[in-house]
């Protein structure tokens, strides 16, 4: 019971430390490779609570295939470390302490309404058969609205990301 | 046992970090990537109610929150990519075409 709450703080710590990396980097090389951490550590707690799908997916999709992108393009634009200008200041001036009293307040307001309630280890009840099968029985239709958009998505990143001059001629 | 509030507060600080990079970052990446911070932290409460109330529509949530996000990167990188090719900076600041 106790190496529950043991290992949720030590993979908790994890993730708010990479987040807070990546807010405290200047390179974005380094920003993404702490979201990659974040996504690990996240995964890590989705097994904690017995979401094997969702922690595979979170590793293969978010840390696989979304921070690759990210990586690609940062090297692609050969990205540099961003410079201070005074908008940046202002915005961490007014930021900061907002969000820290914004998060204060978020977790007071949940450790006070939801205290007496406790999850345990591997609570979730479905393994991925089980979720296989709401996918294709329950949710079939957004399940194929979701390729559509993944189908358009793709679509709508080469047309934009084409170069225009690479259009292919009309005449000839 | 970890109470749901644990989680539900981890979750919230995720979130409140992905605002703070949104706010305070300049690179136009970056602030991509606190977006997906932002994303991550709800996905976590969103496991977490479901393990609470053993409903599997949360984790179903969570995949398509997951398809989303995939598709939202996808399109704004090569936003990204469109916007470094005609003002060859990064820095939202100096994307101020619209401003007066």
């Amino acid at each position: 019971m106790q190496l529950h709450l043991v290992l949720f703080v030590i993979f908790g710590v994890v993730c708010v430390a990479g987040a807070v990396n990546l807010l405290v980097q200047r390179h974005p090389i380094n920003s993404a490779l702490s979201l990659v951490v974040v996504m690990g550590a996240l995964a890590a707690e989705y097994l904690l609570l017995g979401a094997e799908f969702v922690a595979a997916v979170q590793v293969i999709v978010y840390a696989g295939a979304i921070m690759v992108l990210f990586v690609f393009v940062i090297m692609l634009l050969n990205a540099g470390e961003e410079e201070r200008t005074t908008g940046s200041r202002i915005a961490l001036l007014f930021g900061v302490p907002g969000v820290v009293a914004g998060s204060l307040l978020i977790a007071w307001v949940l450790l006070s309404r939801f205290g007496a309630q406790a999850v345990a280890i591997g609570a979730l009840p479905g393994p991925p058969k089980v979720i296989g099968w709401l996918l294709f029985h329950d949710f079939l239709l957004p399940f194929e609205l979701t390729s559509i958009l993944v189908l358009i998505a793709i679509l709508g990143a080469v047309v934009l990301a084409s170069h225009p001059e690479a259009q292919p001629k009309k005449e000839r | 046992m970890v109470p749901l509030s644990y989680y539900l507060a981890l979750g919230g600080i995720l979130f409140a970090c992905g605002v703070t990079g949104f706010l305070v970052k300049r690179n136009i990446i970056t602030i991509f990537m606190s977006i997906e911070l932002m994303l991550n932290g709800v996905n976590l409460s969103f496991v977490a109610f479901a393990a609470q109330w053993h409903a599997l529509s949360g984790q179903i949530f969570v995949f398509f929150v997951m398809v989303v996000a995939a598709a939202e990167a996808a399109v704004g990188l090569a936003i990204i990519i469109a916007v470094y090719r005609t003002r060859e900076t990064l820095n939202v600041d100096r994307v101020n075409l619209l401003k007066l």
